[in-house]
């Protein structure tokens, strides 16, 4: 039988049916992945200039990227400042959904909405808000600055992970192991936790994505020795066009598409 | 009770009776628990029966610890728990959902209360090892939870619950997950293991057939309050009020009249002429379907029997048993259940016989009217 006449699912909707369905589906992923990979053989390039494609094939911009000093240093702090917001955000989204979870307080559901917020305001709000309070406090252009704003953007995502993880958990478990004779808090520990430790990683993974990829915050409160990797790329783009930004986009992707296959290969091994 | 006391010096107790008083828990305006007052004596299996939301979860949650009444008292022999957290109150539980660890194998599910209690590892393994055996899943130790039937996940569940010897055990419809057959197997299992065990033992049901089968005594309760505690046979046989006589068993209940000396009649039938704790208030009938016999020649009331004559009107047939709807004086339905045999000609019955029904005086129940 030919393929478009085959039934494409349980329906008895054929392949040749779904056709223009195949299309607009490619275009719209080609859409959403083109401008993406499109920079990867543009740091490639041999070139002074962003262009593609390119003419010459070379690693300078690679070379140009390690070398340069100003380029680590900034690499160095987002690697902290991401470090840091995920030891800090994993904890604290864990704790706050499992207790608002476990809570059967009438008010859990507002308190929940209320830590979420900061997925909901506009990122710019958020940065203009902080950059002011700052001010106030010295925080501006800190490492410890930094990482609390970012920690109140990755709270939210933890806290959703985790929340959606104990809803398939059964907390009749936390509580037999108590009547079996362990104090709450081991209960957590040696039979909750172990059971929602993949969505755990995944929060956590999830979190130093947040921080390391921001730059609307960085760009407002992150400064002089202590910019970030992301606030160096758009200062860099704005005042010339430098191809290093082509390499280490190239690289942000790669890391960013390994941790995300990491969370999803933990995901499925985890099933 | 003296043979008790003075046996305790001697040998450890294997269970403590259960002493519950003025027990009182709001949620909101709502009265969970409503000043309860019982008390479980030691090595008994006591079932707390009741419809959904009648508070009797909530009252074993309290034994537990899982729950922190408003008033009231619980105490395990002498000692008051009331501020015990569960992980100290050495209760074993066992939950509906079985809440058994996918985590860890059924063996080390099995010893995770005796890690906790840091039995050496030796006696770890032999008390696992007694513990499967008693449930009868002694090669299953080292699967993994996922791998079990419902059955087995449900022994894994028990041996768990009674394997760090606890003097109490609590069980939260533990059987209502399985199907009908294993669970009716499962009942005298239970049965069978308490008397083995002889722990104290309560046990929360809203199935009634469970409760008479498995149950020393019975605990009804509806809207936070005990109605009647008793033995099986008591509660059904002399149900408390029109409640328990409708949950407990089938029943028809109907209403009685009196005549000017204080006598119960029911359509000029004399049913009862005092009943006790009579306060002359309005009474009811309670007729079990299966008390209700067919009497082949029309006949009167007599010394033994009250005598009714209605006219079929449902006949339905159920295997061992089969059931007919009789109506009398046009008004009421009666409900027979009669066994099923081939000799019997009353398998024949068709809607629109007239049919006698003979109810031994015997089996005469009475209760006062609800409001």
């Amino acid at each position: 039988m030919d393929w478009w006449k085959k039934p494409a699912s349980d329906t008895q909707v054929t392949h040749g049916d779904r056709l223009w369905l195949y299309i607009v589906a490619t275009i719209v992923m080609l859409l959403l992945v083109i401008p993406t990979l499109i920079v990867m053989p543009m740091s490639f390039s041999d070139s002074q200039y962003l262009e593609f494609p390119p003419s010459n094939w070379s690693l300078r911009w690679y070379a140009e990227y390690v070398d340069s000093s100003k380029w680590m240093r900034a690499t160095v702090t987002s690697l902290q400042v991401g470090t840091l917001t995920m030891l800090l955000a994993t904890p604290l989204g864990t704790l706050a959904a499992y207790a608002l979870f476990v809570s059967g307080h009438r008010a859990a559901k507002a308190v929940f909405v209320f830590l979420i917020t900061p997925m909901i305001v506009p990122v710019i709000l958020i940065a203009i808000g902080t950059f002011y309070a700052y001010g106030r406090v010295g925080l501006n252009n800190t490492i410890t600055g930094l990482v609390l704003a970012h920690t109140a953007l990755a709270t939210p995502l933890v806290m959703i992970v985790i929340t959606a993880a104990l809803r398939t958990y059964d907390l009749n478990q936390e509580r037999v192991a108590r009547s079996l004779g362990s104090t709450r808090l081991k209960a957590f520990f040696i039979i909750t936790l172990p059971q929602i430790k993949f969505s755990v990683m995944t929060a956590a993974l999830l979190s130093f994505l947040t921080s390391f990829d921001e730059v609307i915050i960085a760009i407002f409160i992150s400064g002089g020795s202590n910019a970030t990797l992301t606030k160096h790329m758009f200062s860099a783009l704005r005042d010339y066009i430098d191809p290093t930004i082509a390499a280490i986009s190239t690289i942000l992707i790669l890391v960013s598409t390994v941790l995300l296959l990491t969370t999803q290969f933990i995901g499925s091994r985890q099933k | 009770m003296a043979n008790q006391i003075s046996n305790k010096s001697s040998d450890t107790p294997s269970a403590l009776p259960i002493s519950i008083r003025g027990l009182t828990k709001k949620y909101g305006r709502l009265h969970a628990l409503d000043s309860v007052d019982l008390e479980i004596k030691s090595g008994e299996f006591l079932t707390l029966l009741g419809p959904s939301g009648s508070g009797k979860t909530t009252l074993l949650m309290a034994i537990a610890g899982f729950n922190r009444p408003d008033a009231g008292s619980v105490r395990f022999a002498e000692t008051e728990m009331i501020l015990t957290p569960p992980h100290r109150r050495d209760v074993g539980m066992v939950f509906q959902s079985y809440a058994l660890f996918p985590h860890m194998t059924v063996a080390e599910n099995i010893a995770f209360p005796l890690k906790l209690r840091r039995v050496g590892s030796g006696e770890c393994a032999d008390r696992v090892a007694a513990a499967l055996a008693t449930v009868q899943l002694s090669d299953l130790g080292e699967r993994k939870i996922d791998q079990l039937s419902g059955g087995q996940r449900q022994r894994v569940a028990l041996a768990r619950a009674f394997v760090f010897r606890p003097r109490i055990l609590l069980m939260d419809e533990p059987l209502s997950a399985l199907d009908k057959k294993l669970r009716e197997q499962m009942q005298i299992e239970l049965k069978h293991l308490h008397r083995q065990l002889g722990v104290t033992t309560v046990y929360v049901t809203h199935d009634q057939r469970e409760a008479l089968t498995m149950s020393d005594r019975i605990a009804i309760i509806n809207h936070g309050r005990l109605t009647q505690v008793d033995t099986p046979q008591a509660i059904y046989n002399h149900p408390a009020n029109s409640f328990v006589a409708d949950f407990i068993g089938e029943s028809t209940i109907l209403p009685l009249s009196r005549d000017d000396s204080g006598k119960l009649l029911f359509e000029g039938h004399l049913i009862s002429s005092s009943p006790t704790q009579d306060s002359g208030g309005a009474w009811s009938l309670v007729i079990r379907p299966e008390r209700l016999f067919f009497i082949q020649d029309s006949a009167a009331d007599s010394e033994q029997a009250i005598v009714f004559d209605g006219m079929v009107k449902e006949f339905v047939f159920q295997g061992e048993t089969a059931f007919v709807l009789v109506s009398i004086a046009d008004k009421y339905n009666l409900s027979v259940r009669f066994g099923t045999n081939s000799f019997s000609s009353q398998n024949a019955m068709q809607p629109g016989d007239r049919v006698s029904l003979g109810l031994h005086r015997k089996d005469v129940i009475v209760i006062p009217q609800s409001m």
